[in-house]
């Protein structure tokens, strides 16, 4: 027994095992998450239930459980949709209750632009009170319609009211401005001209939202006539489907064709329905816009500060001292420096650009509230230790006979660090880089007190000057999971998209990180060639 | 007081009674002796017998060391080059120095050799391209690499690697080259290709070697020094040293009685 022990084999075998349990940890997770995150755009089928008591229920089936303390029993849980007639949008069966269970072939999923999916037989065109059978093509080129419609309704909305009220607002300040200063000829003279500005303004916008209201009216005008499940029949305007499928006379290649589009719609579209359904495209935009400000912001601050401790402050007990803290700085828990970042950036920083700068527009604060900077800008202080402690490494793997030919040239202490030592240790200030971009990109209990919102209206890039606007709320895809799981008013109907959410979170972190390593081998070839 | 040594004619360098401690601990007890000019003059001794830390006075590396001090004084063309006026950066401009271990940047050929010219502040490509040139010619490497100058200086072999950082101390137009041991890493040939170079370079530089290999320094060198416990032992015309030693240390160390 003793000889076993001292021959190592037991430590072998636990540190394996150890080993094993990790990846085993790690894997299952990921798996967990994509089995749950793939999963949830393929077109399930959709299932006529008649219950004993005469009921009949149309819907997908979501989930399948043994009932407890009975011998094979089931019980399913069916979406049912349609929670503008019934109210919720799943329900348990159990399996005795079932008299058949069918499939029919007609049966139709309508994805909707509000209320969720829609099960049911699509009847026909509601003509004056008769009702005008449709074919399937006819559907689709009524669908067609009504989705160019709404794309000229967005564009309008967004775009073109958008611009105006950008301009008037910008007027409007500018008038708000005047009034402050004493009145003078000058004044009066450019006031008068942006009033007229402003009238004009008011003219196109009025004359917008007419066009508006016209739309609208055009696009109300169809509906269709859907027999639901009970019997009931539904209209529903046209203009509400985003989408009708037929998932149970589907070849595998329509379900894939499906599965794309959707997968597609989600990782461009924008959120529909308090988030929970629709895309996460405005998510994504802000995670990694924030955490490439953040990167641009605690690169600096995180070599400079370690060029420093290394090369200049020796090894006093000060130095120790600031050393040990920095280290400490990364153990601090991430709501504090959220604290921190809504007290020194948005309160004192954003309030003071604000009085400075932008006081015709107060108490409606500007940059004195969350934004996209002060957040990217907290999440740096957060990650300058990661940054820190890597550069510092960097500097130390360097090794001594480099400097010391490069003095031996003639070099001074700044050329050869600029020169020599850390073109060197750039591989481990990026390495620090892409350890502090991905704490960056998880990270939300900071980001949800200095600028994250559940719907930003606007990207924080769009076509006004001065283009880039800091200033914004963003959305964040850690945020929009927490959102999206725990806070939708539908949160059972919401599950599936957490999943996904996480796993498109995960690819995000993952490209982030590919392209920084890819970026910081480029980066270390190029030095070595590169003119100096 | 240090002895008295042979006087050397044409002295660039004079080294006045130098002392240099680390801490407490000294490491050169008054060392006293002239370099010729344009001659290869070699230090040899046992290990840590300081021959390293001296050369490396010459170009006042030894500032790097913390807790250096010194005592005495080192002249180059009569110019104290431990005064408070000296500009230490000029100094290593004048003083080239090549490692034990070769040490080229990892930059590409052409770059480690004009990285010395270019901050000086050359920025002219003809210039810069003229001095990779001749100091790769005189660092007789131009043959071997004249195709291949902008490829990293780190794919290169030992010996050649050696005579990159040589060339590079040649690019600065020097006037003295310490060389610290420049072959203790290097294989025969390599070696036999760095000595014949060196003989070519004394045309136009006065060289300093230190050097383990005693062979090596009876092979090029015109004067020869002989170090022991921080203590100048000797310092002769190298085919005296090697021939006629006038100490017993040196003659034990030499005929390989001890060391």
């Amino acid at each position: 027994m003793k000889k076993f022990l001292r021959s190592g084999n037991p430590y072998i075998w636990l540190t394996a095992g150890t080993l094993t349990a990790c990846l085993l940890m790690i894997s299952g997770l990921v798996v967990l998450i994509m089995i749950n995150g793939f999963g949830i755009f393929w077109p399930h089928k959709i299932v006529q239930f008649t219950l004993q008591d005469g009921t009949v229920l149309l819907g997908e089936i979501a989930k399948r459980e043994p009932i407890p303390h009975q011998k094979d029993a089931y019980r399913t849980k069916v979406k049912v949709g349609n929670r503008d007639v019934y109210g919720m949008d799943f329900r348990w069966i159990d399996d005795a209750e079932v008299v058949s269970q069918t499939y029919p072939v007609h049966a139709l999923a309508f994805e909707r632009r509000e209320w969720g999916n829609l099960y049911g037989f699509l009847q026909g065109l509601r003509q004056g009170d008769g009702v005008k059978p449709l074919e399937k093509e006819a559907m689709a080129s009524l669908l067609r319609e009504s989705h160019a419609l709404y794309k000229k309704i967005r564009n309008i909305e967004k775009k073109d009211i958008g611009n105006i009220n950008y301009r008037m607002e910008k007027i409007r300040l500018e008038l708000k401005h005047l009034t402050l200063l004493q009145l003078s000829e000058k004044t009066r003279k450019r006031a008068a001209a942006l009033n007229a500005r402003m009238a004009h303004l008011e003219k196109i916008y009025r004359e917008k939202e007419d066009t508006l209201a016209r739309f609208y009216e055009k696009a109300r005008e169809k509906e269709v006539v859907v027999l639901l499940a009970d019997g009931r029949e539904k209209m529903v305007p046209v203009f509400q489907i985003i989408r009708t499928s037929m998932p149970n006379e589907m070849g595998a290649f329509a379900k894939v064709r499906f599965y794309v589009a959707k997968s597609w719609e989600f990782i461009w579209g924008e959120p529909r329905e308090a988030n929970t359904e629709g895309g996460v495209f405005p998510a994504i935009f802000g995670t990694v816009m924030m955490v490439l400000i953040m990167s641009i912001a605690v690169v600096p601050l995180g070599v400079l500060t370690a060029v420093y401790l290394k090369e200049y402050a020796g090894d006093s007990f000060i130095s120790r001292l600031v050393r040990i803290s920095v280290s400490n700085l990364a153990g601090v828990p991430s709501i504090v420096f959220g604290i921190f970042g809504l007290g020194f950036f948005i309160y004192f920083f954003g309030g003071g650009i604000d009085k400075l700068f932008f006081s015709e527009s107060l108490p409606s604060p500007t940059y004195g509230t969350g934004g996209i900077l002060w957040a990217a800008l907290t999440l740096s202080l957060l990650t300058v230790p990661v940054v820190v402690v890597a550069t510092e490494e960097g500097l130390s793997s360097v090794p001594k006979a480099l400097r010391e030919g490069s003095y031996a040239l003639g070099a001074t202490k700044i050329e050869t660090l600029w020169k020599v030592v850390i073109p060197q240790a750039t591989p481990g200030i990026l390495t620090g880089t892409i350890l502090a971009m991905a704490r960056a990109a998880g990270e939300v209990a900071p980001l949800m007190i200095t600028g994250v919102v559940k719907l930003a209206p606007s990207l924080p890039i769009d076509s006004h000057f001065p283009y880039i606007h800091l200033e914004r709320k963003f959305m964040h895809l850690g945020f929009h999971i927490y959102d999206v799981g725990f806070q939708s008013p539908n949160v059972e109907a919401a599950i599936p998209m957490v999943y996904t959410t996480t796993l498109v979170l995960l690819f995000t972190v993952l490209t982030l990180n590919l392209t920084a390593i890819i970026v910081r081998n480029k980066l270390k070839k190029w030095y070595s060639t590169r003119a100096m | 007081m240090a002895k008295e040594h042979i006087i050397v004619p044409e002295p660039i360098v004079n080294i006045i009674d130098l002392s240099l401690y680390y801490g407490k601990v000294q490491a050169l007890k008054s060392i006293a002796l002239d370099i010729s000019k344009k001659k290869i003059t070699s230090f040899i001794g046992p290990s840590g017998c300081g021959k390293s830390t001296l050369i490396r006075c010459l170009n006042r590396m030894n500032d790097l060391v913390e807790s250096v001090t010194i005592e005495g004084c080192i002249k180059i063309d009569n110019q104290d080059i431990y005064s408070p006026t000296i500009d230490v950066t000029e100094l290593r401009r004048r003083v080239g120095m090549v490692f034990q271990k070769p040490n080229p940047f990892p930059k590409t050929i052409y770059e480690n050799v004009i990285y010395g010219p270019r901050l000086t502040g050359i920025r002219k490509k003809g210039i810069l391209d003229d001095i990779c040139e001749k100091a790769l010619k005189k660092g007789a490497l131009w043959d071997e690499v004249k195709d291949r100058l902008h490829t990293s200086a780190l794919d290169l072999s030992g010996g050649q690697q050696q005579r990159i950082c040589i060339a590079r101390a040649i690019a600065m137009e020097p006037e003295v080259i310490l060389l610290d041991e420049p072959c203790s890493a290097l294989d025969p040939i390599a070696t036999a290709k760095i000595e014949d170079m060196l003989c070519d370079l004394k045309k136009d530089y006065t060289v300093i070697i230190v050097t383990h290999n005693m062979q090596q320094a009876a092979r090029i060198s015109d004067y020869t020094g002989f170090f022991m416990l921080g203590k100048l032992v000797e310092f002769n015309i190298t085919t005296e040293i090697f021939t006629n030693p006038r100490e017993k240390q040196t003659e034990d160390y030499i005929t390989g009685r001890f060391g």
